[in-house]
């Protein structure tokens, strides 16, 4: 698998600021990744070199085969661009915006009014289409800023922070657009805060802090990376000893919190087996018993602590 | 077709101008400022120095129009795009600066073109027989383009304020018409003041203007013609060579 993006040593300075420090990572062709960061720690500005806004200070981003510094334009005649902000011409309808990206990326407007249906239709927004965006909610114009992305059929999508701030209907609608994609071979990458989307939707992510790559592997491979203790959370229909769980062969400490039990331990099949021993030798009935994976959130917090001033 | 060729670009330039024209142009205001403007300042002239013939005049009137109607808008568009983040959305489409300044430049030019047209027919219905029809045509053009230039030089500094930029480009403006022949013939100027009439595009269009109508013109019509030729190639080149050091600033 080649590809679609591969990033080296890329580094941007704003004044003293190194708001980028010689970053390299790659995106396959048709994974989607995921770019994960505190606030001000260089996604949005990598985003930005990558997409061909700003230009890089020091080193190379091949962007679908071309540099997106010597070749711009080849490079964005093959991605689409969905920013945070929405950044539709709110002077113009939902249509006319549509018809204007499709001019921009060089299609027949045949062909434009055909995709622009399409994907109008897909995205519910069909029945409003020449309405002016000025009167569009905060959803339908990310809808639509993704209509515009997708216009030309884009083999690599870049989208920074699309379902922020969005209602449950609208991110629903856009995460099953971008599965759908994905599914179809679209190469995404995708800025994100939000480490449940990312966990959910990616093949791997990676996470800058202060304008540094601090880790880049898949969700579920950082989970386990940054911790080697497992937890394992268990309750019982009666009273147990909790010295006697503290005591079990693979578990290193157990603490009571409300009816349950939260402990660690170091190999989780050697405490799951000891757990389930000890209900039978004491008679009580395991109601509830949970392993605690460490979570996308930990991983971040983890590798990015200390990242804000 | 190569979408980074010269055919794929022009074609991409001329769909930022046919927006430009619907979002910024076709305004209220926009007209206003572009045609009662000039009428104002040509009324309150004639009215203050009366032994000036209307053949004149309408060479002034002919210029303030086409100079004002070509930059008024286009100076404010990079920054009301730069503030409303459309100008990162048109950063990342398969455009160039270049086209993206050209067709900001189509825009004002057309604008310009059909708001001057209007006054030419107005100063004809006037009564004002048009003696070089062709030649004030093709002065018309060559102006338009010329002045649709500076309007976006006007644009370069980087600021995303619109009220920045137009604070600078009235400073720029209203002196050039003063020096350009408008309201003091050529031929009566001091020398130092004819020596900055030569420094403005606005002159040579105002001279051709007056031979269109009357004939009569204080440099040659190829002179007049090839200056603003001149200035209009400096202008689009600096303009565009500009732009594109200073738009990622704006982001």
């Amino acid at each position: 698998m080649s590809d679609a993006i591969e990033v080296s040593n890329l580094t941007k300075t704003f004044g003293p600021t190194i708001a980028v420090d010689h970053i390299s990572f790659s995106v396959r062709e048709g994974e989607i990744f995921g770019f994960l960061g505190p606030n001000g720690a260089g996604k949005t500005t990598t985003t930005r070199m990558l997409t061909g806004v700003i230009p890089p200070d020091e080193g190379t981003a091949l962007v679908l085969g071309f540099d997106i510094t010597r070749s711009p334009v080849l490079a964005k005649q093959g991605f689409g661009v969905v920013p945070e902000t929405s950044n539709a011409y709110t002077d113009l309808s939902a249509w006319e915006n549509l018809m204007l990206m499709g001019d921009l990326y060089g299609l027949p407007r045949s062909r434009s009014a055909e995709r622009g249906s399409e994907l109008l239709d897909t995205l519910g927004l069909l029945e409003r289409k020449d309405q002016k965006v000025q009167a569009y909610s905060k959803g339908m114009k990310q809808r639509l800023i993704l209509a515009m992305a997708l216009l030309h059929e884009p083999g690599l999508l870049f989208l920074d922070e699309p379902t922020s701030g969005l209602d449950v209907q609208s991110t629903q609608m856009i995460l099953a657009l971008l599965r759908d994609l994905n599914r179809a071979g679209t190469t995404i990458f995708l800025t994100t805060h939000n480490m449940e989307e990312a966990n959910r939707l990616c093949h791997r992510v990676g996470i800058i802090r202060a304008g540094k790559i601090v880790a880049l592997d898949a969700p579920e491979k950082l989970k386990t990376a940054i911790d080697r203790v497992h937890k394992i959370e268990v309750s019982f229909d009666g009273k147990v000893p909790g010295d006697a769980i503290a005591r079990l062969e693979g578990v290193i400490s157990a603490n009571q919190t409300g009816d349950k039990w939260q402990i660690t331990a170091e190999n989780r099949d050697a405490a799951i087996r000891s757990l389930v021993t000890f209900s039978h030798q004491n008679g009580a009935k395991i109601v509830t018993l949970n392993t605690l994976a460490p979570s996308l959130d930990d991983a971040f917090l983890r590798l990015t602590q200390g990242a804000h001033p | 077709m190569n979408p980074a060729g010269y055919a794929a670009q022009v074609r991409r330039a001329w769909a930022i101008a046919r927006k430009d024209i619907h979002i910024y142009y076709f305004k209220g205001p926009v007209l206003i400022f572009g045609i009662f403007m000039p009428v104002f300042l040509f009324l309150a002239f004639l009215m203050g120095s009366r032994q000036l013939p209307l053949s004149f005049l309408i060479a002034g009137l002919v210029g303030m129009t086409l100079f004002f109607s070509a930059t008024a808008v286009s100076p404010a568009i990079f920054p009301w795009e730069g503030s409303a983040k459309t100008l990162e959305r048109l950063a990342s489409c398969p455009i160039t600066v270049e086209a993206i300044v050209l067709g900001d430049m189509i825009a004002s030019t057309l604008f310009g073109i059909g708001i001057t047209l209007i006054t030419v027919i107005i100063g004809m219905a006037l009564g004002l027989s048009l003696l070089h029809g062709v030649t004030l045509l093709v002065a018309i053009l060559l102006a338009a383009c010329c002045f649709s230039a500076i309007g976006m030089l006007l644009a370069v500094p980087p600021t995303n304020v619109p009220s920045n930029i137009m604070m600078l480009s009235s400073l720029l403006k209203f002196p050039l018409v003063f020096i350009s022949g408008i309201f003091v013939p050529l031929e009566q100027m001091p020398s130092w003041g004819l020596a900055l009439a030569v420094c403005s595009p606005l002159t040579y269009f105002t001279d051709l203007v007056r031979y269109s109508f009357t004939g009569s013109h204080f440099f040659g019509v190829w002179i007049d013609i090839a200056a603003l030729g001149v200035f209009m190639v400096i202008f689009t080149a600096g303009t565009m060579y500009l732009h594109k050091r200073t738009m990622p600033k704006r982001m």
